[in-house]
């Protein structure tokens, strides 16, 4: 005896998500691939792709990749650092939920108003800049060569909202450790430095990695942090793409769809990485 | 951590990592003090000089309170906040109407598609704000769907933008919310008592999903009112982002008032998350 399937509608629930996703994402973005592939006369090519090594275009790339692999492992060290310290430092409990909690807000505070408070603090007429000109009579311009409106400027505000970002997500994997784990170690007579070696920091290493990664992710794709710092002086891929949205600088619609593509493959990149890595890591810290 | 959001990537962090777990070395060491207190203290001090200095700024002129008052008084600020706190709410509601039956009706009816939705709501990771309002602005700026040239078209495309924004965290919230209730049982209740499907969502599922829903919708608040990007790609002046860098070019003193009480608003909206306590305060899009 066959049993014919009844033919089930149930997938129809699901269309009112993906058409809006159609129109908000998928065409927007199918857009800048097709575009992408295509000339001014709009014929199929690679050409703009091969056109990414010309005129300042690698130099945005090479200055966002810069920039993010120096907050990325710089704002992964120091995060980590700060979570192990209020996680497994001793310090008193309030002390962790209130290094949680200010992450969750930093980590969220960026753009525009993140640029400012910079700008007040080290800028050329900012607090730290004035006090340290008045007291030890030191130009950060002038005797240090620094100023806000640099690369280094630029690093220095990103690690405002890339450290809080590591602790949130480190925090979960430190807290995974066990116990037994260490008082194990302990039994076999290990120093609380061969326990590091050997056990923690091996079992911690996807995590630590894969939030580096994160980081780098979360530092390739911002832009509004960056430009109201700068206004554009400093070249970096999503400033380049931005110019490229107001008006054709590079005189080649299929130019700017490639460097748009160019991102989303780094950004793609980054998300698989860290997606693996996270798998990995939680064969450990699965409770 | 509850509830499994399985295929790609865990970014944000249900667990509530706020208590030690017992058992975890939270609880037991207390060697290596000195050096913990040491990275607390730089930490700190790298946070704190920043907003201390952004608010002796905004004390500079006389009298001290001129900033304040300046901003107070500027019916641009007012309308600016008003704009973007229209905008955040109803991403909010439009991002819940999207997500919420979708979300139910990928764990009760088909969830061989899970992957699918779940790969479509974690794409604001991959492309960057400033790659999707490229793609946004030349799609609906030409025939056939010209949007960019009316207020209202501009609006819109913004607040379009923003829920995909607002995926990854209405996605996540939402599902680990209804990972934790019966959502079968419960429909099969409400059904056998003769609900239909609108009645079941909004009279059953959602209250049953107060607090994840709380959290996912001020993440969005929070996401939004600072955004930037996109706003000014779509040349909406009026949104709070924007208002405050062309504040930052024009004045001296009113934009570290202003970044102050964006930097309130922004705590407000964390604190509530963590008072409901459950949810992720983790994200990687948006205001960056």
């Amino acid at each position: 005896m066959r049993v014919r399937r009844r033919p089930t509608f149930a997938w129809v629930g699901v269309v009112p998500f993906f058409l809006f996703a159609i129109a908000a994402l998928g065409l927007p973005v199918g857009f800048l691939v097709i575009g992408s592939f295509q000339n001014a006369d709009g014929d199929l090519t690679l050409q703009n792709f091969a056109d990414l090594s010309t005129g300042t275009i690698p130099r945005a790339f090479l200055n966002s990749i810069e920039i993010s692999l120096v907050t990325a492992v710089g704002g992964g060290f120091f995060g980590f650092l700060l979570a192990w310290a209020v996680i497994m430092g001793g310090l008193p409990s309030w002390i962790r939920s209130a290094v949680m909690t200010f992450s969750g807000v930093a980590s969220n505070f960026a753009g525009v108003p993140l640029a400012l408070a910079f700008v007040f603090t080290l800028g050329n007429l900012g607090l730290v800049t004035k006090f340290l000109f008045d007291t030890f009579g030191l130009s950060l311009r002038q005797d240090l060569g620094f100023t806000l409106y640099s690369k280094t400027g630029i690093e220095i505000v990103y690690f405002y909202f890339q450290f809080p970002l590591m602790v949130l997500i480190i925090a979960p994997a430190l807290d995974g450790l066990r116990r037994e784990w260490r008082e194990a170690s302990e039994n076999l007579g290990a120093s609380a430095f061969q326990y590091w070696r050997h056990v923690a920091l091996p079992i911690l290493t996807p995590s630590i990695l894969g939030t580096m990664i994160l980081l780098f992710g979360n530092s390739f794709g911002a832009q509004a942090t960056a430009f109201q710092l700068t206004g554009g002086t400093i070249e970096i891929a999503t400033i380049a793409i931005g110019r490229q949205i107001r008006g054709d600088v590079l005189h080649n619609p299929g130019l700017g769809y490639a460097m748009a593509m160019g991102m989303v493959v780094v950004m793609s990149v980054v998300i698989t990485a860290y997606t693996w890595l996270q798998r990995r890591s939680e064969r450990w810290l699965r409770s | 951590m509850s509830g499994g959001v399985q295929g790609l990537g865990r970014l944000g962090i249900m667990a509530s990592w706020l208590k030690p777990r017992p058992g975890s070395e939270g609880h037991r060491r207390r060697r290596g003090s000195l050096v913990a207190w040491v990275i607390l203290i730089a930490g700190v001090v790298y946070f704190l000089v920043p907003l201390v200095a952004t608010f002796q700024f905004s004390l500079r002129p006389t009298p001290t309170t001129l900033a304040y008052t300046n901003v107070l008084n500027d019916p641009k600020f007012s309308g600016s906040l008003l704009y973007s706190f229209t905008v955040a709410i109803i991403t909010i509601f439009a991002s819940l109407a999207i997500i919420v039956p979708t979300a139910f009706w990928v764990r009760l009816k088909v969830p061989h598609l899970r992957t699918a939705v779940e790969f479509v709501t974690l794409m604001p990771f991959i492309i960057p704000a400033v790659i999707l309002v490229f793609g946004v602005i030349r799609v609906y700026s030409a025939k056939p769907f010209v949007f960019t040239r009316t207020e209202f078209g501009s609006d819109a495309l913004l607040v379009a933008t923003y829920v995909v924004l607002s995926f990854p965290y209405m996605y996540r919230a939402v599902d680990t919310g209804l990972a934790a209730i019966d959502v079968r049982s419960l429909t099969e209740a409400a059904q056998s008592l003769g609900a239909g499907w609108p009645r079941i969502i909004v009279r059953v599922i959602l209250p049953n999903l107060r607090t994840a829903l709380l959290s996912g919708a001020f993440l969005t608040f929070a996401i939004v009112l600072g955004e930037y990007t996109i706003a000014s790609f779509l040349a909406r002046n009026d949104q709070f982002g924007v208002y405050l860098s062309l504040l930052g070019q024009n004045k001296a003193f009113e934009p570290a008032a202003v970044s102050l009480i964006s930097f309130g608003l922004t705590w407000l909206a964390m604190i509530v998350i963590a008072l409901i306590g459950r949810g992720s305060r983790v994200t990687v899009v948006g205001a960056r």
